[in-house]
């Protein structure tokens, strides 16, 4: 027996890897999301739109400057963070006293103002970023083939991830964060710079969207549209978790990548048929089930396991009601 | 100007524009005008006079106008049958994802509509009888109640208007009602009506129902007008832009919607030549609206009178 619900070991392995992949993206993404809402009260809607800038930007600094991937890595992050800082000091600084959604509105304009950008610049068709040489190629593990870039990302997203968590959770600086988040009158009141703390954290929440745009590059297309699908799942990802908790945003992404993973390789809908076909009504009831957690439906694996969440535990997984 | 005296000539203004407009501009033109205005309108009562922000509303108007579209061309349904057929598969998934949705309220209730609404889409791209990416394309008009050929423009037309009357009437109604009030109670404080003893939820569902079968019934229209169901109308942006339409127009007020849809269909159909540009120029506006604008064209005007 070489396979686990007549699944290959090499597909089930394979599907498990792309799904960590994504969870990396959806961790790094919905860790800013929450980041920049915990100070600021806004989703920033932007926050597609700058992943797919960091991408551009590596992509842009190769093809016309020469700029290798690490210098990409690290420049493409400040240079959009930097942009972030600017939108924060002109624009949303001015929304502060609103309805939160306002700032969910503009940052949704601002969203289609640089994708519209993007797509009259470069077209749609997108640009491909090679993978750098000393991550090239991988290794054949026997049971499995391993790509070093895959390995790379996950490896480099989970120290981003965590070392954000220990700043913010460990560090004096995490504490005027946090402090920032309960009460930012008091915090102002003891003689912290708030304004200038939350352009920070916004510039901060935007590198980390572009630093996850340049990881993402040599593997997906680099395209102007690339950041628009991505935000809306990750949106979903946010609900499940919650923005309440900064861990809980990262363990609900690699988690929700995980479990998409798991469902493109089939395994729970062969594990449903395995269990069920045997018996006749429940096989019927477990139908509709098994469609909704089939490959072809993985597209879809997050949103409904929003909806679950939703009708189990409302607040999210880690979230408190506020 | 009193409020009433200005709220008779705004609608005497819509009545005779509405039944000069096809020999003043193309009628196509003109029906595309009233369904996305139809679709704002009732989208502005979720989001002007209740307090929700659904990022999803895309959703009511492509699923009636795929099921519009299905019974129409495939089960040879008349009209008025497909457009009810439509209006009703709307209101279904309004129920389903309304009920979800309220659970949360404020910015995630935004995040959810929208990520629900994407589930749609992906649900309508991988179904058979979608038509994927090409859409359902040849709708028939067909001929109403047996008789009335609807390939005529004209006709279509007032076809068309005669729809989008009672249903702008029916918004006009229920922000009126005591209904409307309950709602505007929720609006603007949550806490206070239920401590009144309003069943909050129930008000939030029956108007998040209402809202999604008038999108709907906007997007079964739209179908037959373009004889097109596509995945554009189940799309994101057309979220977005029906979110335009009301910002623009002005949020909260009633005939707000209709004038921001004015606007954005003129700019997307005058505008289909710049390209690309017309995504810029609608974040723009997004961001100029935010910024400047809050109270949208028909609010600044009402504001104006007022002083």
């Amino acid at each position: 027996m070489t396979g686990i619900f007549g699944i290959s070991i090499q597909g089930l392995f394979g599907q498990l890897l792309v799904g960590l992949l994504n969870g990396s993206f959806y961790a790094i993404l919905s860790l800013g999301l929450a980041i920049i809402f915990g100070l600021l009260n806004i989703i920033n809607f932007a926050h597609g739109a700058q992943y797919m800038m960091g991408a551009f930007t590596a992509w842009i600094g190769m093809t016309y400057l020469g700029v290798n991937y690490w210098w990409a890595l690290l420049l493409s992050p400040l240079l959009v963070g930097a942009f972030g800082m600017l939108l924060e000091r002109g624009m949303l600084k001015r929304l502060y006293r609103l309805d939160h959604l306002y700032g969910l509105l503009l940052t949704f304009g601002l969203a289609l103002i640089i994708e519209g950008l993007f797509r009259y610049r470069f077209g749609i068709s997108g640009e491909s970023y090679p993978v750098t040489d000393l991550l090239a190629g991988g290794k054949n593990l026997g049971f499995m083939f391993l790509p070093k870039y895959r390995v790379w990302v996950v490896a480099a997203s989970l120290v981003i991830c965590f070392g954000t968590w220990y700043v913010i959770e460990r560090t004096k600086l995490g504490s005027y964060l946090r402090a920032g988040t309960e009460n930012p009158a008091l915090l102002q009141a003891f003689g912290i710079n708030v304004p200038l703390m939350i352009t920070l954290t916004y510039g901060y929440g935007v590198a980390l969207a572009a630093f996850a745009g340049v990881l993402a590059a040599p593997i997906f297309n680099v395209n102007p549209v690339m950041g628009s699908n991505l935000i809306i799942v990750v949106f979903a990802v946010v609900v499940v978790g919650g923005m309440g908790s900064i861990m809980g945003s990262i363990v609900t992404g690699l988690g929700l990548g995980l479990i998409e993973g798991i469902v493109k390789s089939g395994m729970i809908a062969n594990l449903l048929s395995a269990t069920f076909d045997s018996v006749p009504v429940a096989k019927s009831i477990v139908y509709p089930v098994k469609l909704l957690f089939s490959p072809e439906a993985s597209a879809v694996t997050i949103f409904v396991i929003m909806a679950i969440v939703l009708l189990v535990r409302p607040a999210g997984l880690f979230g408190r009601e506020r | 100007m009193p409020l009433q005296k200005m709220n008779a000539v705004a609608w005497g203004m819509l009545i005779v524009g509405g039944i000069a407009a096809p020999f003043l501009v193309y009628p196509v033109f003109a029906m595309k005008i009233l369904c996305l205005a139809l679709f704002a309108c009732a989208f502005n009562l979720l989001l002007g006079y209740t307090g929700l922000l659904s990022f999803g509303h895309a959703a009511f108007l492509g699923t009636a106008g795929y099921v519009t579209g299905h019974t129409v061309k495939v089960l040879g349904f008349q009209p008025e049958f497909g457009i009810l057929a439509g209006t009703a598969a709307a209101a279904a998934l309004g129920y389903v994802i309304g009920s979800l949705a309220i659970r949360r309220s404020g910015i995630y209730f935004a995040m959810i509509t929208l990520a629900l609404a994407q589930m749609v889409y992906f649900m309508f791209l991988q179904m058979p009888f979608t038509g994927g990416e090409d859409g359902l394309q040849g709708v028939p008009r067909g001929r109403l109640f047996g008789v009335i050929d609807l390939m005529h423009p004209l006709y279509m037309y007032y076809f068309v208007f005669a729809i989008f009357l009672p249903g702008f009437w029916v918004v006009y109604r229920t922000i009126h009602s005591p209904f409307g009030q309950v709602l505007k109670a929720i609006r603007e404080n949550e806490p206070r009506a239920i401590s009144l003893g309003y069943d909050v939820e129930k008000f939030k569902l029956t108007a998040f129902v209402l809202s999604a079968a008038l999108s709907g019934l906007a997007g079964a229209t739209k179908t037959l007008v373009f004889q097109l169901a596509s995945l554009t109308d189940v799309h994101w942006h057309t979220s977005g832009e029906v979110v335009l339409m009301t910002l623009l127009g002005g949020m909260g007020t009633v005939f707000g919607p209709v004038i921001g849809a004015i606007v954005v269909v003129s700019l997307q159909n005058y505008g289909a030549n710049i390209g690309e540009w017309v995504i810029v120029i609608t974040g723009t506006i997004f961001v100029i609206c935010v910024l400047a604008f809050r109270r949208g064209i028909v609010g600044e005007i009402a504001a104006l009178f007022r002083k």
